[in-house]
């Protein structure tokens, strides 16, 4: 390495104060990040990866704080610098970038504003010229018509262009150190790319440094030159981009390189001990089939109508999972809620196991006998259950309400559902807060399988999950398909998860499909350009890790 | 459709037009809820001696006697002629009297809700940046200590206390000294009216008769608006764009001013109307301790007699100042939040 670091964190230490006494965010961190390099710092939730960075930039909760160790930059100590300085670095000699862009913009200013105030801040324009600066600054970011969005608020952009005003404010006063917080996730894959590419382009060109954070193996692959992975608030490893692939050292991030999904590996791969694939289902007679289904939503007065599903078809057949796959906006949400019937088409028709369900209003499709049937298992596990609610009582309200089931004779029941989904029985009890992501999940798969039904619509299931957890979700439901007879439609904008799934899949964009067929082919012989250009954005991990005791 | 009116008058436009139905059913419900008052004011208006033949003929002179949809037309046609009717209890037209009392109370709350707003919203945004502090707890203090005391008792305890032992304030008796004559309305606010007539000297006793009723309401009122600033304040500092802000190193004075107060003002408008409301009604009590002659006196004695074309005129008033009230908060908003102006 270099002979002095740019950024240089030694020991660190951070500590929160919390009701139940201090603790310790992260312990005796060690990171140097040299002039013009790009450093990962990977782990997954609650790993203390953006801590970290909180902790450079100095912008911690009031509760947190540095408890030992030092941070040096560009040979000032940060840790013991008065705010007066911080205020100055920050923006001007390091900026960060943040998750979930729109929220990280003033949602009442105008993106043109909101660079400025950071331009004349750091004293780079005056009021008089801070106008054209700005629009300078969109343009280096690829906004087009810089002059017009000048004037926009975050809420009139897209995700993936509001992350550009936010790296525009970033980037603003040329800092030599960026760093980058799970910048592209939540967005597109091919936004991310777009995003990614942008970020890599601008800091390059400009000989900064950069520390990107992410939860995504493959991303910090093809973008770092170095990745360090934490785990539980510890650094347990680091190491060129490369040998960390290759060679991986650490157990901890071996067990993450296998469960991130690759190309070519299975859902058991996934998995830290190996297990027997799942037999294969025989596939019966057509189960759902959907003839051109159609929404429309009206515009504005006057403006045309909007149709966000334009006349898609397709079939799904007893025992099989069809994948369907999209960019946000594709129209892959209202398919489902269509299918799920909690949503009215407008036209097109909608037969499940043999009966028209698009002609029972979504209204009165609760008391369909078929409800029961056709069940859903959402996206944000903790999102979808009632936080009054004990596991109990989330998993037995199907029983209660559809079931015909009555309350004392319902535990029975939610055990043995507990039991298939794997949650201990001793969580049964507990509240969304009291569980884990992926203990919420099961509650959630749970629920929506108790009522036997044929068909089980997954909306994202495992997107808001750590990578190791989701390989566990994955795996359960892919046991429980053959367990208990049921058929997926697998709602999802990753192409990696669906196929370790999905026997078939079918690749929508703005409301048609553009593309179905198996999944194997689909994704090595894709025939649509706009598939093709999917799969080229999503990031994979470089070499193959075969580590021992793995089916080859 | 003129191409020429501008977005944002339009958008006020709209919102003018959207409280015609609203006022509509006020002008419906208050013709029903004054018919509905328990008493006959025909008896009340005879008098104690009266026979039934002379009760009968004051019912017919009040109109009493028609039927309920010929009522409604001649108060519908009444209204629109500006007249509200004759009070029973004070024989003057209902329209004077409000004119005379109504700026009473509105001077009497703008200035409270003035004082309140001046203490409350940097108490709660002070108590949001230093969370746990002292300046925290001060806040607490006197938003729980403002809501749990009684207006009569705060005001009854500060009369006893700046008028009866430091003798700092005048009598508690109405808006002016005896010494001075009203001036003459221009704007009904004694305040204002004074300084137009020239006579510094009302102007200063306006003032001293002002300030305690005006305190007592404030203490009343800082309560909602100081909660709902820190609560505000809390909210929006906890928030993404926040750390952005603070990321691009944009000093703390921008942070905390331009980019969070300017957020969390929102709700603090919406709750200044609603405490407006309620202060405009409460402040009966207070307009009671000080004899001031505001509406909300004028309402109470109106309401214990059943005089109907009073409380009529009198809900009226009220009704149509909060949808003005609620109006002027629709727009202020808009023009606040950008994202409202997108329903276009």
């Amino acid at each position: 390495m270099n002979a002095i670091p740019l950024l240089d964190v030694r020991d660190l230490t951070v500590e929160f104060a919390t009701r139940r006494g201090t603790v310790r965010a992260i312990e005796r961190v060690n990171i140097a990040v040299g002039k013009g390099e790009t450093v990962g710092i990977v782990g997954e939730s609650g790993s203390g990866k953006s801590v970290t960075s909180y902790a450079v930039m100095r912008i911690l909760d009031r509760a947190g704080r540095i408890a030992e160790g030092a941070i040096t930059f560009g040979g000032i100590a940060i840790d013991k610098a008065p705010e007066k300085v911080m205020t100055e670095l920050r923006g001007r000699e390091m900026s960060m970038v943040f998750q979930n862009p729109r929220a990280a913009l003033n949602p009442i200013r105008s993106i043109g504003r909101q660079i400025e105030d950071v331009l004349i801040e750091h004293a780079l324009a005056v009021r008089s010229t801070a106008k054209q600066a700005a629009i300078e600054s969109l343009r280096a970011v690829k906004i087009a018509n810089p002059e017009e969005r000048y004037h926009a608020y975050p809420f009139e952009l897209s995700g993936g262009m509001c992350q550009r005003v936010v790296i525009a404010i970033a980037l603003a006063c040329r800092p030599q150190l960026l760093i980058a917080d799970e910048p592209t996730t939540g967005l597109d894959v091919t936004t991310q790319k777009t995003v990614m590419d942008l970020m890599v382009e601008l800091t390059q060109a400009r000989g900064m440094s950069t520390i990107l954070i992410t939860h995504d193996l493959g991303l910090a692959a093809a973008y770092c030159d170095r990745i360090v992975v934490m785990e539980k608030g510890k650094v347990v490893e680091q190491a060129r981009a490369a040998s960390l692939f290759s060679d991986p050292a650490h157990a901890y991030t071996k067990r993450l390189l296998r469960a991130t999904p690759r190309l070519d590996s299975n859902v058991r791969d996934l998995l830290p001990e190996p297990k027997p694939a799942p037999p294969p289902m025989p596939q019966g007679a057509p189960l759902l089939e959907v003839r051109d289904l159609v929404k429309e939503f009206s515009g504005r007065r006057g403006a045309a109508a909007f149709r966000a599903v334009d006349g898609i078809s397709f079939t799904v057949h007893e025992g099989e999972s069809l994948g369907l796959v999209g960019e946000s906006g594709c129209g892959k949400s209202t398919t489902s809620a269509m299918v799920m019937r909690l949503l009215d088409p407008t036209s097109g028709a909608i037969r499940f196991a043999g009966e028209d369900i698009a002609a029972t209003p979504a209204a009165r499709f609760a008391r369909s006998p078929l409800r029961g049937k056709l069940q859903m298992v959402f996206q944000d596990p903790t999102d979808s259950l009632n936080p009054r609610w004990s596991a109990f009582d989330s998993i037995a309200d199907p029983l209660f309400r559809l079931g015909g089931i009555r309350r004392d004779a319902a535990r029975g029941r939610v055990e043995e559902l507990a039991r298939l989904v794997g949650l201990p029985q001793e969580l049964l009890d507990r509240f969304p807060h009291q569980l884990s992501g992926g203990q919420k999940a099961r509650v959630g798969i749970a629920r929506a399988i108790a009522l036997d039904p044929k068909l089980l619509i997954l909306d994202e299931p495992t997107a808001a999950l750590d990578v190791s957890v989701q390989a566990v979700v994955l795996n359960l439901l892919a046991d429980l398909k053959v367990e208990l007879g049921m058929s997926y439609l697998f709602i999802s904008h990753d192409l990696n998860v669906v196929r370790l799934i999905c026997d078939r899949v079918i690749v929508m964009r703005q409301g048609r499909i553009v593309e179905e067929g198996q999944t194997e082919s689909v994704l090595h012989d894709p025939q649509h350009q706009y598939t093709r250009t999917l799969l080229e954005a999503i990031p994979h991990p470089p070499a193959i890790y075969q580590g021992e005791g793995l089916p080859a | 459709m003129a191409i020429a009116i501008p977005p944002k008058a339009r958008l006020i436009g709209r919102r003018l037009l959207q409280a015609a139905p609203a006022i509509a059913g006020i002008v419906i419900i208050t013709f029903l809820l004054t018919r509905a008052l328990p008493g006959d004011p025909a008896v009340y208006f005879a008098g104690p001696a009266a026979d039934e033949a002379s009760i009968a003929e004051i019912r017919k002179q009040l109109g009493l006697d028609r039927s309920l949809p010929v009522q409604f037309l001649a108060y519908l046609g009444d209204l629109a002629t500006g007249n509200l009717g004759t009070s029973i209890s004070t024989g003057q037209p209902v329209l004077t009297e409000l004119i005379t009392r109504l700026p009473a109370s509105l001077e009497l709350t703008l200035i409270a809700l003035l004082l309140s707003i001046a203490v409350a919203v940097p108490l709660g945004v002070l108590a949001a940046t230093r969370p746990d502090s002292w300046i925290d707890h001060l806040c607490r203090f006197v938003v729980t200590a403002g809501v749990s005391l009684p207006t009569f008792f705060t005001g009854l305890a500060l009369v006893y206390l700046f008028y009866y032992l430091l003798g700092w304030a005048p009598p508690p008796m109405g808006r002016l000294d005896i010494l001075y004559l009203p001036p003459d309305p221009v704007t009904g606010f004694y305040l204002i009216d004074t300084v137009i007539a020239g006579d510094l000297q009302a102007t200063l006793s306006a003032l001293q008769h002002l300030i305690l009723p005006a305190v007592t309401l404030a203490l009343f009122t800082l309560a909602p608006i100081a909660r709902m600033t820190r609560a505000a304040m809390l909210q929006v500092l906890a928030s993404d764009f926040i750390r952005t802000a603070r990321a691009a190193g944009l000093s703390r004075r921008k942070v905390l001013f331009g980019y969070a107060f300017r957020n969390a003002v929102l709700p603090v408008i919406t709750t200044l109307g609603m405490v407006f409301s309620f202060a405009l009604g409460a402040n009966v009590l207070v307009e009671k301790v000080f004899a001031w002659p505001g509406i909300g006196s004028y309402a109470i004695e109106a309401l214990v007699v059943s005089d109907y074309a009073a409380v009529q005129g009198f809900v009226l008033a009220m009704a149509l100042l909060f949808v003005a009230l609620n109006l002027t908060i629709d727009i202020i908003y808009t023009l606040v939040d950008p994202r409202l102006r997108l329903e276009d």
